[in-house]
């Protein structure tokens, strides 16, 4: 038993003790996750290294060197991965390749933010039959053989980058619905809600303060796992031929192209490859690392 | 549970309806037709050739006539290559695609389910992670990246493993398979990790424990069986995955299925094929969706009063 008597900080009546919101607690955890914050770090990296790609080497992305075709990494000619078959630089294509996939990583998981999170809370809070019909409609659209759909539909509209965001996007919606439809029926019924209700506060004042807040985590971890899925599928149809065309490329088609001389040149094979692995791995790591901080009692 | 199959059977109608719709209408969209990629043809050879393959009719009447052709199972003319319907096609690629696809599935469910019960039982032991770990690589990596890295290690390196496609050879199954599998089995382990390590802690486990069962009966008796259910519900999902991945495969190690085919149907317009084996596919998946929700009604009574 302690009997000594606890000699308090001179100044205990003045300290305020600032309290953590769930962002603040949520990064506090996220720092604590190593494979995310490394994740965090390494994808921090590679989206600098494509945004400054034009000013790190002194090639273009479609600059042909006629004195090295296919050659092999090399600091003295500054093609520091390499160069591809048609004697252009591996490293500017591979960051250009990067820009691509990131950005449609980016915009389509936008796309299918703004539709799933619409769908989900119009079904969720609505509710009834409307419900029932809007979530049938997603039922049915889950069994479609989506990556055959993306590649009809750049066949039937040409293979427009702008399309393929749109309608990688335009798939991509189905799980956010969900999601987003079970968090709205679950908070319609919390306490919260109804003492506001009772409360007398505005429906606009309680979507603003209690729904956002509340749905902003799982939509956070779902989108940041939408991302390397969507660069997934862009890569699939580049991979095919069938998505991003020459002189632009992605990953997916840089990876082809690799694919083609790979057993005389690793390297145009390796380096996109690994780029590309790396993207996906951090962001995956990045989700997991959210949903961990975002909602410790799953752990 | 006839009502809740009927139920069932019912929503699989509207899905295939929209499946074929939407392929129908994306290919008319399509610029070009059967033959707009050669020199161009006197205008009356061309009204021939548009009256041969219905395309003079009005676009009701050909989506109404494909429908019905393809309730008699007819998936048209191959505009590519000539000499073929669709269906001669399919039926010389289907059962290459079916072998490798099929096995890839038995693989995947065999492989993933044991590695999931192994991390499970080993939970937060290095058996545990090296699973876990390997899983994360096999979900994270592409197919398009394991298959080419495994063709460069093992046949162009090591020389062990035949490289492409040769029919009487089936050690030039074993890469594409093996690619075919891999995505699957990860995320098989990871499911199977996840439900037996719930099952292992639910309290009939912990009862039949109590009771005195060897850890052996607890776990092959009681456990084994309801940690499949989730496992069970995967296998639909997975089967377009595994679909999916035979375009990939297909293409890479030139395999003459029908993935390769809507490849080369979708890079030289090839209309009728390209929507035949969406069709097929899409009906593949409907199907098999299907069958594991009957299934899966049969195995767990509270999914059938949803």
């Amino acid at each position: 038993m302690n009997t000594e008597p606890v000699s308090l900080p001179p100044s205990s009546s003045k300290i305020v003790v600032k309290s953590r919101g769930l962002w603040g607690n949520a990064w506090r955890r996220l720092r604590r996750n190593y494979a995310s914050l490394f994740s965090l770090i390494l994808l921090a990296i590679i989206v600098l290294l494509c945004l400054l790609a034009p000013y790190l080497s002194p090639y273009e992305f479609d600059d042909v060197d006629y004195d090295n075709f296919s050659s092999p990494p090399s600091f003295e000619n500054s093609h520091y991965f390499g160069t591809e078959r048609n004697g252009r630089d591996l490293f500017v294509r591979t960051l250009y390749g990067g820009r691509v996939s990131l950005s449609v990583g980016l915009v389509a998981t936008l796309v299918s933010l703004i539709i799933g999170v619409l769908w989900g809370a119009i079904a969720g809070f609505v509710g009834g039959r409307l419900d029932n019909l809007m979530m049938r409609f997603v039922d049915i659209l889950y069994a479609m053989p989506f990556m055959f759909f993306i590649i009809m539909l750049t066949v039937a509209f040409g293979r427009d980058i702008l399309l393929i965001y749109v309608a990688i996007g335009a798939i991509t919606w189905l799980d956010m619905a969900r999601i987003v439809r079970g968090q709205a029926i679950s908070l319609r019924r919390k306490e919260f809600v109804e003492a506001a209700v009772a409360g007398g506060v505005s429906t606009f004042n309680i979507i603003r303060r209690h729904i956002i807040p509340n749905l902003l985590g799982p939509v956070a971890i779902y989108c940041t796992l939408t991302i390397p899925s969507v660069i997934l599928v862009e890569s699939f149809v580049s991979f095919l031929g069938l998505g991003v065309q020459e002189p632009n490329t992605s990953w997916g088609l840089l990876i082809s192209e690799g694919v083609q001389t790979m057993d005389s040149s690793w390297w145009a094979l390796v380096f996109p490859s690994l780029f590309l692995m790396a993207t996906l791995f951090c962001f995956n790591f990045i989700g997991d690392g959210l949903r961990d901080a975002l909602d410790p009692k799953d752990r | 549970m006839f009502y809740f199959t009927l139920k069932r059977l019912f929503w699989a109608v509207p899905t295939l309806l929209l499946i074929i719709t939407i392929a129908f209408f994306l290919m008319r969209i399509a610029p070009g037709g059967p033959f707009s990629k050669e020199r161009p043809v006197a205008p009356e050879i061309l009204a021939n050739i548009n009256k041969v393959y219905h395309l003079d009719e009005s676009l009701p009447e050909q989506y109404l006539r494909y429908l019905g052709n393809i309730l008699q199972g007819d998936l048209g003319p191959s505009y590519k290559y000539k000499d073929f319907t669709v269906n001669e096609l399919i039926g010389l690629g289907f059962p290459v695609s079916a072998k490798i696809g099929g096995i890839a599935i038995l693989l995947a469910l065999l492989i993933g389910v044991s590695l999931g019960i192994l991390a499970a039982l080993r939970q937060n032991t290095p058996t545990d992670y090296t699973v876990m770990t390997v899983a994360m690589f096999g979900i994270t990596i592409p197919t398009f990246v394991t298959a080419p890295f495994m063709t460069l290690v093992f046949g162009v390196l090591l020389t062990w493993l035949p490289i492409g496609w040769d029919d009487d050879n089936w050690t030039s199954l074993i890469m594409p398979i093996i690619a075919l599998s891999l995505p699957q089995i990860a995320i098989i382990a990871r499911l199977m990790r996840g439900s037996m390590i719930e099952v292992l802690r639910s309290n009939y486990v912990r009862t039949a424990r109590a009771k005195g069962l060897s850890e052996r009966l607890a776990i092959l008796r009681h456990s084994l069986k309801p940690a499949m259910v989730p496992v069970l519900s995967y296998i639909g999902p997975a089967v377009a995955g595994i679909i999916t991945g035979s375009i990939i495969i297909e293409q890479t190690f030139n395999i003459p299925g029908i993935g390769r085919h809507f490849v080369q149907g979708a890079l030289n317009r090839d209309y009728p094929m390209v929507m035949g084996v969406t069709i097929l596919y899409g009906a593949l998946i409907v199907f098999f969706n299907l069958v594991v929700d009957i299934i899966y009604g049969f195995l767990d009574p509270k999914v059938r009063y949803d």
